[in-house]
């Protein structure tokens, strides 16, 4: 299968280990995949500002991928959550593809609706397989504890994602098990870090990552291991906040599985 | 006459960049009073630079970028070319032309190699400004152009092509030959006369009324080598007006008769002059102000700079804006433009509106709004602050500008939308001024949308139809409310969130969804889905609530509008 990397906003600008190690991996792993120069926002941030424009925003990501006959691979959840809704909703109503197509017909691009979108969890743990993850471990992790955290748009809402089991999902874990890391079923595990209130209502939100961080603690994780953008800035830059030090790493899972490929990094 | 113009045009070119600089320290975003500290500080810093090790920082980035212009480079080679054709070419006419007299010791610009690279460069610069009009129309249809872009592209224009006419007029006027002949030469018979004047028109251009005997040029190359020669280079080095006076040879008698070259030498001199007084004006203000905003942003270090000098340095920025278009090509939000029909939420077409905010010039009330929601929409992606050839801090730019609108009483739903995570990131730089926008919106909407007020309102269900109204099959087993992580948090949730998911659910069933537009319920959802996960009759929860605090934030800004538009605050 033929991927189009889908960054988003905040990996360039505010994660930019996240994309250095997601292409090391995919190429690792043998991922056939490209960077399309005209991606932008995704939308999500729109959905509360105007249904259109977020759709419109959607809809040139989905038709930039579809031109190049790649489909997206999102390395963050929001990203990917609000793609995959809006591939949906154009699909199923075709008065509103139609609309949202005359807005980009401008640039020469039209949805058809072909592009698959799928989260680069999606890609580990359907598309490669975990066996193929496991035959290029060359050094196992096996002295660490690993908090695992799925973030919302992996599993939720399942009628959409169709990932895994949205009540007690395992992806996560068996991708940290097969680094050698010792996965741990925490409480909180399926919680949302509270990165989507921060900036409105960061009383909440900075709530949702203490008590994150505090379950993942109090079960002796050594790492929290994460999968999105959004949800590693959230759990990583508010614990001197919150704790009065760093009490805890987040680790991207590309980066986990990185380090069981034998590159030294961060560890 | 000539040198007391030059002279005048040129001081009121100091005088125009003494108050425009001076305005980098007078105006702000927030409108501050505080030029001398600013000026005082910029300067001090400035010197503590120059007088360091970074002084080898500041030539490299003048070299690379200002001179060889890497930043353009690495956007676009096209650009690049197109740019420094013009650059480069307008510099090298000005250096060996216009102050040819200064930087030659004996320059005659009828000489070799004057006649030669006076067209070289002018014909440089003149493909240059071919590619940039391409570009305009042809490569990048989806940037804008304003006024001063035209002055800009007229202006090299006119100079340069009025430079060329008056080379071709002069190279057949019949006028000027007699006068030269006049004033330097010395022919003493009639013969020598002819004789001159033949070779003049068989191999320097000339157009004569007379009949010329061919037998004579041999003889008039004589005179020619003997008392012309020494600053008449044979005309076809100056390739281009060459080729110009050709195509005025039918017109010559009629030229000499309206004493063209003559007029259109002043024409040349004065735009040239104008140019120059009004440059401070104009866009041409960035060969001073770009070289500036790249030494500055290659100094800055956002931890350990002033924040003065920030200020100062953003009214530096402003005016090295050259409207390019590089940061609206890459703008993640670029496509939003159409649909919203808002021109500002391309970031090149945020500047202009700044610009007349900071100068305290009219901005009307539709302009003011689009500008507001403009600096909003950014999702901080940094990419018009990496690609900008001007080394512009953009990002920062519309994040000055979102906290300076704010204090001058002008605010913008959007801060309440996800766009937001950006400035929560940037909390405790903010520090007291952080929560008051935040709070002063939700209070603006809680009282807008007070519950009792709208309660008997039966409403369209417009924008629920994308969730295709699955609340019709809520009985309100509340199961969403009691797996909302949310509402989970509080004692007594309706006392700080109003309704409760489920609640919603049901009012919106019930017709009344704009009675839950003030509940806090929507502005605290985190759209972790697990209501609709668990909602055993398959109602979108989190997706209706996410469309009904579209609608709200909406609504809230709609009327915001209309308040403005009617009372003009």
């Amino acid at each position: 299968m033929r991927y189009a990397l889908f960054l988003g906003c905040n990996i360039p600008a505010r994660v930019p280990e996240y994309e250095t190690s997601a292409k090391f991996l995919l190429k690792e792993l043998g991922v056939d995949f490209k960077e399309i120069g005209g991606f932008g926002c995704c939308g999500y941030p729109f959905r509360v500002i105007d249904l259109t424009t977020s759709l419109v925003l959607s809809a040139k990501n989905l038709a930039l991928a579809e031109r190049e006959n790649r489909h997206i691979l999102s390395l963050c959840q929001c990203c990917y959550g609000t793609l995959k809704k809006a591939k949906k909703m154009l699909d199923e109503d075709l008065s509103l593809k139609n609309r949202i197509n005359e807005f980009l017909r401008g640039e020469g691009l039209n949805y058809e609706g072909t592009v698959e979108v799928k989260h680069l969890l999606h890609v580990l743990y359907k598309d490669l397989s975990l066996e193929r993850i496991r035959e290029k471990v060359s050094n196992p992790l096996s002295d660490i504890k690993v908090a695992s955290h799925y973030g919302c748009h992996a599993l939720r809402p399942s009628s959409l994602v169709e990932l895994d089991d949205p009540s007690d999902p395992r992806l996560l874990e068996e991708l940290i098990n097969i680094t050698g890391a010792q996965s741990l079923l925490v409480n909180k595990r399926l919680e949302c870090c509270g990165a989507p209130l921060l900036g409105t209502n960061d009383e909440v939100a900075l709530n949702f990552t203490r008590e994150k961080i505090a379950d993942a603690l109090k079960n002796e994780a050594e790492y929290l291991c994460v999968a999105c953008p959004y949800c590693k800035l959230q759990l990583e830059n508010f614990q001197e906040k919150l704790f009065g030090k760093k009490v805890l790493s987040t680790i991207l899972i590309t980066d986990l599985i990185n380090m069981a490929f034998g590159l030294q990094k961060a560890h | 006459m000539l040198g007391i113009l030059a002279l005048f045009a040129f001081f009121v070119f100091l005088g125009g960049l003494v108050f425009k600089l001076s305005s980098w320290f007078r105006s702000s975003l927030r409108g501050e009073r505080e030029g001398f500290k600013r000026f005082v500080i910029g300067f001090l810093s400035l010197g503590r630079a120059l007088f360091s090790a970074k002084l080898g920082l500041i030539l490299k980035v003048l070299l690379l970028d200002g001179i060889l212009q890497r930043r353009t480079l690495k956007e676009s080679p096209y650009r690049w070319l197109m740019h420094v054709l013009i650059y480069w070419g307008f510099a090298l006419l000005i250096i060996t032309h216009a102050l040819g007299k200064l930087v030659f010791e004996d320059y005659i610009s009828t000489t070799f190699p004057h006649a030669l690279l006076r067209d070289l460069f002018g014909s440089i610069v003149l493909v240059g400004v071919g590619m940039a009009i391409w570009r305009r129309i042809r490569k990048a249809p989806t940037l804008r152009t304003s006024r001063m872009d035209l002055y800009a592209i007229a202006a090299v224009l006119v100079i340069v092509f009025s430079g060329f006419f008056l080379k071709g007029a002069k190279i057949i006027s019949y006028k000027d030959y007699l006068r030269m002949v006049e004033e330097y030469g010395s022919v003493g018979s009639e013969e020598e006369s002819k004789a001159l004047e033949a070779y003049w028109v068989k191999k320097m251009g000339l157009v004569s009324p007379r009949e010329i005997e061919e037998a004579l040029v041999a003889k008039g190359e004589e005179i020619h080598q003997f008392q012309c020669a020494f600053c008449h280079a044979n005309p076809r080095w100056s390739f281009l007006s060459y080729g110009l006076s050709r195509t005025l040879v039918p017109f010559a008698g009629g030229l000499d008769r309206v004493n063209f070259t003559a007029k259109l030498w002043w024409v040349h001199i004065l735009i040239c002059l104008i140019a120059l007084a009004i440059l401070p004006f104009t866009k041409f203000l960035h060969l001073i102000s770009v070289p500036l905003s790249l030494v500055i942003n290659a100094l800055w270090d956002p931890k350990r700079s002033n924040s003065l000098n920030l200020k100062t340095k953003q009214m530096i920025e402003l005016d090295a804006c050259v409207h390019c278009g590089t940061c609206t090509l890459k703008c993640a939000v670029l496509d939003a433009e159409k649909p919203l029909g808002n021109i500002r939420v391309l970031p090149s077409e945020k500047i202009e509106p700044l610009k007349r905010l900071v100068s305290k010039r009219k901005l009307s009330q539709t302009e003011l709004q689009e500008i507001l929601q403009g600096v909003y929409l950014c999702t901080n992606c940094l990419r018009c602050t990496v690609s900008c050839p001007s080394g512009i801090n953009l990002q920062e730019l519309w994040f000055e500008a979102r906290e300076a609108l704010f204090e001058r009483g002008l605010w913008e739903p959007a801060l309440l939308s996800p766009l937001s995570f950006y400035r929560g990131l940037r909390a405790e730089e903010l520090g007291e001024r952080y929560d008051k926008p935040i709070l002063e919106i939700k209070e603006k909407l809680s009282r807008r949308f007070e519950p009792k007020d709208n309660v008997l309102q039966i409403s369209e269900e417009k924008g629920l139809e994308f969730c295709e109204a699955t609340f019709r099959g809520c009985f309100a087993c509340q199961t969403c409310t009691n797996v909302c992580p949310v509402v989970f948090q509080y004692e007594k949730p309706e006392e700080v969130l109003g309704f409760l998911p489920h609640q919603i659910m049901r009012l919106c069933a019930m017709g009344l969804k704009e009675a839950v537009y003030g509940s806090e319920m929507l502005l605290s959802c985190l759209t972790c889905y697990k209501c609709q996960e668990a909602c055993p009759q398959g109602v979108m929860v989190t997706d209706i609530l996410m469309v009904l605090k579209m609608e709200t934030l909406k609504a809230l800004r709609e009327e915001r509008n209309e308040i403005r538009a009617i009372s003009g605050v």
